[in-house]
């Protein structure tokens, strides 16, 4: 007798449409560049012992989000890379921004 | 293809900006009030400022059959000299009735401190005394999302303050709703390194919808290209967007927020 096979529902994912098709030609070389840019760089601040720097342990912290498989990845990581507090600046350092958020020094 | 440059800082730029910008389609420059590269040191060199914006920049601009405006304030970045802006804010009013000024921009917080926000509420409240359109800088990197926030609130707990007449530009992914929810218009800057690409700009475009937005290039002294307007323009098409599409977002959304200043014009909108 032959062995009946359940059926089951797959998921499939949705179609890839003609202008994401168009997404994908034109985006991925230039995104893989970039990728391996990221790959290079975090390389390199190893090699020269920098890695401990708050700015590049914010990029590894903030690349973990790239593969969480969670959708808005770019808000999330601009979000990651934020000031997170509220109140304003009693005054200014006198420099300029760095692209990551580091928590003040207790005084 | 038509388009408007609404944030260009023409100052900076050579004349073959002017004559690439016209070429690809640019028929009005908007010119905000920003920071040198370095502090002024008095009123003088403000005034100087302002006159380079009203009178020598729309000839050098009109060499080229291109209209151009411009906005006026002190730079966050050099609001930490309170006494200093005071008068500066004071000299403003002699320059609002020239012809080509729109309004009063591009103010806003540069690091979040105390002073930029007395200073940017009293920009605010300059624009408001005198039924100006507002231009509002949001702060770099780390700090956009917490200026915008400060940036929004203040606004909007500002009774005089009409959302449908100031935008707020450098807008990004984490802050482009919060924009956009609170009524005011949106203005995503495409730069090379910073704010946002070209595919990023479409991204919210289709996330967000047209509405309400515009796309500037900001070119200045940095590392910026005059001509990202229409370059962005190439990617909504590849990704199937009409020409209409195109038309709305970088001709027709601008011409709405500017023409609510009664000097603003591009005539017919057809390319000289």
């Amino acid at each position: 007798m032959p062995k009946t096979r359940s059926v089951r529902s797959v998921k499939r994912p949705p179609a890839t449409t003609p202008a994401g098709r168009v997404v994908v030609d034109h985006g991925f070389i230039p995104v893989r560049a970039k990728l391996i840019e990221v790959a290079a760089f975090f390389d390199r601040v190893e090699r020269h012992a920098a890695a401990d720097d708050f700015r590049c342990a914010a990029l590894r912290a903030a690349a973990v989000l790239l593969v969480d498989g969670k959708p808005e990845r770019a808000r999330r990581i601009l979000e990651k890379l934020s000031d997170p507090t509220t109140q304003p600046e009693e005054k200014s350092s006198g420099k300029a921004a760095l692209g990551a958020w580091q928590k003040p020094a207790k005084k | 293809m038509r388009y408007i440059e609404p944030h260009g800082h023409m100052v900076s730029r050579t004349t073959d900006d002017y004559q690439a910008m016209v070429t690809a389609g640019c028929v009005a420059v908007c010119e905000p009030a920003f920071w040198a590269g370095f502090d002024r040191g008095s009123v003088s060199g403000f005034r100087d400022y302002y006159r380079q914006l009203t009178e020598y920049e729309p000839a050098r601009a009109a060499k080229f059959l291109l209209p151009h405006f411009s906005w006026l304030c002190l730079n966050p970045k050099e609001a930490e000299d309170l006494a200093l802006a005071r008068d500066v804010l004071a000299l403003i009013p002699e320059f609002l009735d020239r012809p080509n000024v729109l309004g009063i921009g591009e103010i806003g917080l540069n690091r979040n401190t105390r002073n930029e926000l007395k200073v940017l509420e009293d920009h605010v409240a300059l624009a408001v005394r005198h039924d100006q359109l507002i231009l509002v800088h949001t702060p770099h990197l780390e700090d956009k999302l917490k200026g915008t926030h400060l940036i929004l609130d203040l606004l909007s707990a500002h009774r005089g303050v009409n959302p449908d007449r100031v935008i707020i530009d450098h807008v990004e992914e984490h802050t482009i709703r919060r924009v956009l929810d609170r009524g005011f218009w949106a203005g995503i800057t495409l730069y090379p390194d910073s704010k946002s690409s070209p595919p990023r700009a479409v991204d919210m475009l289709e996330i967000c919808g047209r509405e309400r937005i515009w796309l500037n290039s900001a070119c200045d002294w940095g590392v910026s290209d005059p001509l990202a307007v229409p370059k962005t323009a190439l990617e909504m098409r590849r990704r199937g967007h009409s020409a209409d599409f195109v038309d709305a977002v970088l001709y027709r959304n601008p011409v709405r927020f500017l023409s609510q200043c009664p000097k603003f014009s591009v005539g017919d909108g057809k390319l000289n």
